[in-house]
């Protein structure tokens, strides 16, 4: 019984098409249409923006704790921008950028950071999964969809995101394994920003790369520069036609950095330091790909200034929006809301109870 | 004595036993130089070092089933996990190891663990971060419940689950984390886990509590003294398994009227346990139904709404009165 060598076809690509010097590489360059291109980057602008005025509404005290997406804007449009309509995203909750893309109404955002239920609108005819908080549950429900889209022969896909945190998660490995088995049109999407809160890479795991766990489950990994909206666009585009194809799923991992804390309640000076944070700033993906525009001729100082101002203008109606409807938003009997399709007597008792309460309570104020 | 929040607390009972005792281990996400997220193990790593202060990857069935096995060997893990709302992806190696290799194993091994866990509303968080689900826990044979309402029995229950030779679950109040400070003693204090505690003795009716309900509980106890000349007797469970069912039904037996109050929702909640065992130890003693006042059966809301959820001072003086009333 010799020992012998298993032979098992082993590699992961890595690939960087704009670099952070904003130099393009032409052959891989992505054949991307001028207008579509522009949409990306207005998008990766009201993605900053918008984290920007957040951070300030939180500091007020307008809003609650809200997880920030600064420096990950490229990781999430890149991949999300090759969806169509049909297709579904399983998003964390760190994908603010990729749900405006899907159509998320600004407002809602801050509705739902807010404390309010009604933050989550999802209209019928989106197929947007509404965030999910517990890390890297999410990815089996993205199994989930991909299998029942393979049931009725579709050719639609899911597309799922999560942190290097989430790799370390029973349930990612579980939905990776089963989406390896059954074969299905799901895309894996890691957003590598470097930090679970406190805890960098190098403690989450041993392995040389994320993208490298898909193979053990037998399928395609590929990793790319998480800041290069061209590199994330273009490995994207090929999961999802594979996928699209029934050839079957694929991971992702995009290289990035959490510029921002955790969440507004996480104080990262306690764990990582300015210098690391300054070395990431260099890499930028909205400065990258700004000056590839201007290179192609589609951007220039006004421009960028009057996209920065639509955006701004936006954001602004948004703020203006929430805090009406916050206002009529008050009634405290809506907690009983979608409980369950019907309400049980037992909680039509407990909303009458409450609704008597808060009669009496207000007769007396 | 100094006067400590019921963080600085807890993080007073985990150094010194770690002082004491190189057995006891912490684990968990962020428990290391982060200090945790709401600083419970602060500086800790920075004393003991790496190895008896572990930062884990990020997953909670692993941190619990790791425990499992350390405590077999024969340390005492006390892991964290951060919200009790991530504390689902670890209920199986509870329910199936934790709480039965005891059991299984004959006596040969045991699992001195401690689970802590921040559970409860109050504190404008995000979903997950604000649900009290201490039924799941309480209801499984071979696991000890505890859940401290200030910062010194906190620190005095803390180091009796660290000294206890059955796993703990420890339930922390996070809205009493920085709530207010009490005197905490340097010297060594423990606390009998399964003995609730008198926190104001009244002869009119009797309330059952716990947790962070203990604030509106006894708040609303010397409103309706004030105001109304009613004297409640104020019972603190701290364990809500074992459930000390002593206290309470000594105390019903004196005041015939008795009220539970918790923020779990109510039904099947720990509530029913209380009120089960009022009906069979001191049935002919009430004079009036007992009343509940918990949270309702939905998802605690996001939290705009959530204070008109957890069960509120006015809403526990509003039902006293109530109950009063009925027998005049």
């Amino acid at each position: 019984m010799p020992r012998s060598k298993i032979d098992i076809p082993y590699h992961v690509d890595y690939l960087s098409i704009l670099d952070e010097t904003g130099t393009v590489d032409k052959e891989l360059e992505p054949d991307i249409s001028e207008d579509f291109l522009l949409n990306i980057y207005k998008a990766m602008v009201m993605g900053r923006r918008f984290d920007e005025r957040m951070l300030n509404l939180q500091r007020q005290g307008r809003i609650g704790t809200f997880p920030p997406i600064t420096g990950q804007e490229a990781a999430q449009l890149g991949t999300v921008v090759n969806l169509r309509q049909s297709d579904w995203i399983v998003p964390s909750f760190r994908e603010t950028v990729a749900e405006i893309w899907r159509g998320r109404p600004l407002e809602t955002f801050l509705l739902y950071y807010a404390g309010y239920n009604e933050g989550v609108n999802i209209a019928e005819d989106q197929n947007n999964l509404p965030l999910s908080v517990p890390v890297g549950s999410q990815t089996l429900h993205a199994v989930g969809l991909a299998w029942a889209i393979k049931y009725r022969k579709k050719d639609d896909v899911a597309m799922t995101w999560f942190g290097d945190g989430a790799t370390s998660e029973g349930d990612f490995h579980e939905a990776m394994n089963f989406a390896g088995v059954f074969q299905i049109p799901v895309i894996f999407v890691c957003q590598n920003n470097q930090w679970a809160i406190s805890i960098p890479l190098s403690k989450q795991t041993r392995s040389k790369t994320l993208a490298q766990k898909a193979l053990a489950y037998g399928f395609p990994g590929i990793q790319v520069d998480g800041n290069d909206v061209l590199a994330v666009y273009a490995a994207a585009k090929e999961a999802v036609e594979r996928a699209r194809a029934g050839d079957g799923p694929t991971m992702i991992e995009c290289v990035t950095y959490r510029m921002m804390m955790h969440t507004t309640a996480d104080d990262p000076k306690r764990y990582r330091s300015d210098e690391e944070v300054e070395g990431w700033r260099a890499k930028d993906p909205i400065t990258r790909f700004e000056k590839y525009l201007i290179d192609k001729n589609l951007l220039d100082p006004k421009k960028i200034e009057s996209v920065d101002q639509a955006v701004k203008e936006h954001i602004q109606q948004a703020v203006d929006k929430a805090e009406i409807q916050m206002k009529e938003l008050g009634d405290p009997l809506d907690m009983f809301n979608h409980a369950y399709a019907q309400l049980p007597p037992h909680l039509e008792a407990q909303k009458a109870y409450l609704t008597k309460e808060l009669a009496e309570t207000t007769e007396k104020e | 004595m100094p006067k400590m929040t019921m963080v600085q607390a807890l993080n007073l009972a985990l150094k010194q036993e770690m002082e004491k005792d190189d057995t006891v281990i912490l684990l968990g996400e962020d428990v290391g130089l982060d200090g945790g997220v709401f600083r419970v193990t602060d500086q800790l790593y920075q004393q003991f070092g790496e190895n008896r202060v572990v930062d884990t990857p990020l997953a909670e069935t692993a941190i619990v089933g790791m425990s499992v096995g350390m405590a077999m060997y024969g340390l005492k893990p006390v892991c964290e996990i951060q919200f009790s709302g991530f504390s689902y992806q670890n209920f199986h190696q509870i329910e199936n190891h934790a709480s039965r290799m005891r059991w299984r194993s004959q006596g040969r091994f045991e699992v001195p663990m401690v689970l802590r866990t921040p559970y409860g509303g109050g504190v404008r968080a995000l979903e997950h971060h604000s649900e009290s689900r201490e039924a799941f826990w309480s209801h499984i044979p071979g696991l000890k419940m505890v859940i401290p309402s200030g910062p010194r029995n906190a620190r005095a229950l803390l180091v009796s689950a660290i000294r206890d030779p059955d796993p703990v679950i420890f339930y922390e109040p996070k809205a009493l984390y920085r709530a207010f400070r009490e005197e905490v003693p340097d010297e060594e204090e423990t606390m009998p886990i399964g003995k609730s505690v008198i926190a104001r003795k009244g002869t009119d009716l009797t309330m059952i509590s716990y947790g962070a309900m203990m604030r509106p509980t006894l708040e609303a106890a010397s409103e309706l003294a004030e105001k109304d000349g009613i004297e409640s007797e104020v019972i603190d469970l701290l364990s809500l398994s074992p459930l000390d069912d002593e206290l309470f039904t000594e105390s019903v037996k004196k005041t015939g009227k008795a009220m539970i109050i918790h923020e779990a929702p109510m039904s099947y909640g720990p509530g029913a346990e209380i009120l089960a065992r009022l009906v069979e130890k001191s049935f002919y003693y009430l004079e009036l139904p007992v009343e509940r006042i918990t949270g309702f059966d939905i998802i605690i809301p996001l939290f705009s709404r959530e204070n008109h959820y957890i069960p509120s001072v006015n809403r526990i003086v509003r039902t006293a009165r109530k109950m009063i009333d009925r027998l005049k």
